[in-house]
């Protein structure tokens, strides 16, 4: 049941009938599927992709690397589990390199974002230091590249 | 001078394509799903469209020798080894041509003398026909049945057989059916040419898009090697249409005479494209997979569409049609087709374009988004449900 996966990954909006025939299998073999993957942890949600500079909404995102202390016990775990639970929080992975936690974080201006380095992240006792980078234009994300035209512009041919 | 008189007989007698007038409506509406090109809907896979722009950035704009350049039929050589079993030496026994097109062209060009007879299985691919007659042959036409799947039967083939047979074409997986042959149905054909002095024209290029089992080649089998041409391409499974690159791999004697027309005619295929087709070759196997488990998905996906609105469609199995027939609904395939266009903006193909026997047939493909699917049989089945009863 690999595949539903890859179904999903590409449409979450199709539905248990839509995925079984594509699948050849029966609606109740994708349903229970769907429902161990959800249980397993292995789908952890349905988003929707959406480009925010297109609409009016103002939105800066931030990527910042964070140098920590593990600690005792715990590793980076606890360090980041006070870090990601701030709903400004994105993303937040753990690193092999040259800095331990990469924190995407997004907010409604420049100031926002940088008040919550300042105010959340940079004081934190196990934070030995932060370095944010602001995006300036996504090109891609999640596999989807933005401003790709999605047209088809085949020209009709006789075969 | 009316130039007119001038054009050739052998010319002027190819009856024009019996669908271009759809696509001339099809140009002047909006929002029409068009489930009639033949194509891959997949852009080109990035790696191999990077290769294209970096053989043009080294300034590979030259021509490459004539049989194709040696480092693709190299390449070509190795996965025709480790696809289909097939040993081929690249320097004399296969050739790089513009697209299978040319291929096929060619093949019948060096093989036919005038009168000679050419069987060609239909519903199939257009071409075949057409390139037959310019080479001055004998269309003998095998009218392949629903009622076999649209497989060649040992016993139809014979039936075709006469003194003056010169080749077969073997068009699987077939374009329009999405019909396959299985190991057992190519050993039942073996049986009847392994003996005789005809020429098979194999028409392999949709072997990678199969979804039950493994593309069987007929030039696999020892007795038929020699007088096999295998013809496949990069068009459909890597999504290439537009690059133009095809081969023909056979006996040295063969391709070596398709080689001359090949020079004089076009000189050798886009250096360029070759070099994007390399890349095909090494490094795109995980794409084509991706591709063809998406077109599987699809496939089912129409087959249960045009099942759900009533028609019969017998499961197409390799390349990306659906062939359902439509004689239920009371309409000829050129009316359903001109209907469904006008009432409903989809567009199929009608199974006649492909040879009389597709008449209450229409072809469809599912090289096309999962979303436009959904929609155009939706509209389908709201045109069925629409006409039935209403014609007969
Ligand atoms: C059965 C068959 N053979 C050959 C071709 C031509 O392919 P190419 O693009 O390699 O010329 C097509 C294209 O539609 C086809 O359907």
């Amino acid at each position: 049941m690999e595949e539903i996966l890859e179904v999903l990954e590409n449409n979450s909006r199709l539905n248990c009938e839509e995925i079984a025939v594509m699948l050849g299998k029966s609606v109740e073999e994708v349903k229970d599927a769907i429902k161990k993957l959800e249980d397993e942890g292995v789908i952890v949600g349905y988003n929707t992709l959406i480009n925010w500079e297109k609409t009016d909404r103002e939105m800066v995102t931030a990527l910042i690397e964070v140098k920590v202390t593990p600690q005792r016990g715990e590793g980076f775990d606890k360090v980041a589990d006070r870090i990601y639970r701030f709903p400004e929080v994105k993303a937040c992975y753990l690193m092999s390199g040259g800095f331990d936690l990469t924190v995407i974080v997004e907010g409604k201006s420049l100031k926002e974002v940088a008040s919550f380095v300042a105010e959340k992240l940079a004081p934190l006792e196990s934070v030995l230091s932060t370095s944010t980078h602001f995006v300036l234009k996504r090109y891609k994300d999640d596999g989807v590249i933005f401003e790709k035209k999605e047209k088809d512009d085949r020209e009709a041919i006789v075969l | 001078m009316n130039m007119n008189d001038m054009i050739s007989p052998t010319v002027k007698n190819i009856p024009p394509s019996g669908i271009r007038k759809y696509f001339d409506l099809l140009n002047e509406m909006k929002d029409a799903i068009s489930l009639s090109v033949g194509e891959p809907d997949f852009v080109t896979p990035w790696n191999i469209r990077e290769a294209g722009i970096y053989s043009l950035e080294k300034g590979q704009t030259h021509y490459s020798s004539n049989a194709g350049l040696i480092e693709l039929r190299s390449e070509i050589a190795r996965y025709m080894e480790y696809r289909f079993g097939l040993k081929y030496n690249p320097r004399e026994e296969i050739l790089v041509t513009v697209g299978a097109s040319e291929a096929i062209d060619l093949a019948l060009r060096s093989l036919i003398i005038p009168g000679d007879e050419v069987i060609i299985p239909e519903p199939s691919f257009v071409a075949y026909k057409g390139c037959a007659l310019l080479a001055g042959a004998v269309p003998v036409v095998i009218e392949l049945q629903a009622k076999d799947q649209f497989r060649l039967t040992p016993e139809a083939l014979e039936k075709a057989i006469t003194e003056k047979t010169k080749v077969v074409i073997i068009p699987f997986p077939n374009n329009p059916t999405g019909a396959i042959m299985t190991k057992k149905d190519i050993e039942g054909i073996v049986e009847v040419l392994k003996n005789k002095d005809i020429v098979v024209i194999s028409d392999e290029i949709y072997a990678e898009l199969t979804y039950e089992g493994e593309h069987v080649s007929i030039a696999s089998y020892p007795e038929m090697k020699e007088k096999t041409l295998v013809i496949n391409g990069f068009s459909k499974a890597y999504a290439m249409t537009g690059w133009r690159i095809g081969y023909a791999c056979g006996h040295p004697c063969l391709i070596d005479n398709m080689k001359k027309i090949h020079q004089y005619a076009i000189m050798c295929a886009p250096t360029n494209a070759q070099h994007a087709a390399i890349e095909a070759l090494r490094n795109s196997y995980d794409d084509v997979s991706m591709m063809v488990r998406e077109y599987n998905r699809r496939r089912r996906l129409m087959v249960d569409g045009f099942r759900k609105a009533g028609l019969d469609c017998f499961e197409p199995l390799g390349a990306f049609y659906v062939f359902p027939c439509i004689a239920s609904t009371g309409l000829s395939s050129d009316e359903f087709c001109e209907k469904l266009l006008m009432e409903e903006k989809v567009l199929v193909v009608p199974g006649t374009a492909f040879g009389n026997c597709g008449a209450g047939f229409v072809r469809a493909t599912y090289a096309s988004s999962v979303e436009n699917i959904i929609e155009a049989m939706k509209r389908i089945k709201r045109f069925v449900d629409r006409h039935r009863g209403l014609h007969i």
